[in-house]
């Protein structure tokens, strides 16, 4: 295996174009070290993008926005008290995965690029609008984080391309997000549903709305029928029926052993509701903690 | 396979090693330092058993690499003492028989005293929570929380 730090992301991406065989993007490690040591995916490259400048940094814009390095781990989100304040849907789903120790080291991109359906985080960045900066041979591209994973374990990235920063929009005024999963315990396990609701308010009245499941179909769903179901509501019984009937016909689930396609289907529209609760409430300017807040 | 130069820093000791690329922290730390406070459990990030701080940040060292610690800061169990003083976590934990194999201890020590330093006052669930990623399989836990909260109050009635 031929290790590479890059001071570059193109550099990197010239590293990744001219290597043979199996190359990996090494960030926090939490992924591609299990898959190295269990022997699932013995990279014949790795390519350590940490060394990169700019890769740890948390940057508002001045329009609002935020632009995350790539190796920014999910405690240094969670310790962000301005990041935190924006976009709490979005950190509480990244400190949901893994221990303190994996936190210390997880990031956002590595839970992107892992492919796994279950992601907790992706969910959440697919109902923010988050867009992901791609450097390859052929320069820079930018994408919704939602195409990128393509199916289990797979992504759209081709030969040579790594993702370079992620763009989290604007938070703006009245408006809010939230994340939650289903595990069969409190702590330490992966998704057998997760569901994300970002929403705006005018008045009391929700005028945009993105609600997007994780876990339940190959890759991360947007329900736009879920969000349809609840804009120009005031998320009244009648909408909250509405969205977890959208957000359960969505699902296209596998049966495992973390639960069955009619489980998950089921739980769907239950965290869909409890979801945009919060995400409704935090647009009001309430403050409500994610689990581990 | 040619081996990498990594200098860094453990315990406030700068120390360098040669490794492959595919070893771990973890691996560098026993087997070329012959600092066997960590331990490996699993090996896939899961029991903490092989817990030591990064720059001052909680990580698993069997998911980190041996070359990733070029001019890092590591702190393993071997630094938590003064000397021959034990650190109070430590004191605690012999006095609460907060343990039984040991295998867990080390981990539990380092992620415990990473706790206390970012937060004086944890309330039972937080230090629960805090400690989810370190398994232990003998003691329940129970002995290993009521430690952990007892050292907690006497750091902070010392203060």
């Amino acid at each position: 295996m031929q290790y590479h730090s890059p001071a570059s992301f193109a550099e990197a991406s010239q590293l990744a174009a001219a290597a043979t065989g199996t190359t990996r993007f090494l960030a926090g490690g939490t992924d591609v070290l299990v898959q190295l040591r269990a022997d699932i995916v013995t990279p014949d490259t790795l390519i350590d993008i940490k060394k990169i400048p700019g890769t740890r940094d948390i940057t508002r814009n001045a329009d609002g926005s935020w632009t995350l390095g790539v190796a920014v781990s999910g405690a240094e989100m969670g310790e962000h008290a301005a990041l935190v304040a924006d976009w709490p849907g979005v950190v509480e789903a990244m400190n949901l995965v893994g221990s303190t120790q994996v936190q210390g080291r997880a990031t956002l991109t590595g839970n992107l690029c892992n492919g796994s359906p279950a992601a907790d985080s992706v969910p959440a960045m697919v109902a923010a609008g988050v867009t992901a900066t791609v450097t390859g041979p052929n320069g820079e591209r930018k994408v919704p984080v939602g195409s990128i994973p393509t199916g289990p374990g797979r992504t759209s990235l081709a030969k040579g391309e790594v993702v370079s920063a992620l763009h989290i929009p604007a938070r703006g005024e009245h408006a809010g997000d939230a994340y939650l999963r289903f595990i069969p315990r409190s702590e330490m396990d992966i998704a057998v549903v997760g569901c994300a609701v970002n929403l705006r308010l005018d008045g009391d009245t929700i005028s945009e709305a993105r609600v997007s499941l994780g876990a339940v179909a190959p890759t991360v769903l947007l329900v736009e029928d879920a969000a349809a179901a609840i804009v120009g509501s005031t998320l009244d019984d009648a909408a909250l029926d509405r969205l977890a009937a959208a957000a359960s016909a969505a699902c296209k689930p596998i049966n495992d052993k973390r639960g069955t396609i009619e489980f998950r289907t089921q739980v769907a529209g239950v965290l869909a509701r409890r979801v945009a609760r919060i995400a409704y409430a935090r647009a009001k300017g309430e403050i409500i903690k994610g689990h581990h807040g | 396979m040619s081996k990498i130069h990594v200098s860094t820093t453990v315990n406030g000791d700068a120390v360098e090693y040669l490794c492959d690329p595919r070893e771990t922290l973890l691996d560098c730390l026993r087997d070329k330092l012959s600092l066997t406070g960590a331990k490996e459990g699993c090996g896939t990030g899961d029991c903490g058993a092989c817990s030591v701080t990064l720059d001052g940040r909680l990580v698993c060292s069997c998911l980190v690499l041996g070359v990733e610690a070029e001019g890092k800061e590591i702190g393993t169990v071997e630094g938590i003492a003064d000397g021959d003083v034990l650190h109070p976590l430590q004191q605690k934990f012999i006095d609460y028989a907060a343990l039984q194999c040991g295998i867990c201890t080390p981990g539990i020590l380092v992620a415990a005293k990473a706790l206390l330093e970012q937060n004086p006052d944890p309330t039972e669930e937080e230090v629960r929570f805090w400690l989810a990623g370190n398994l232990c399989r003998c003691t329940g836990y129970d002995k290993i929380i009521r430690a952990v909260m007892d050292t907690a109050r006497d750091m902070r009635e010392a203060v």
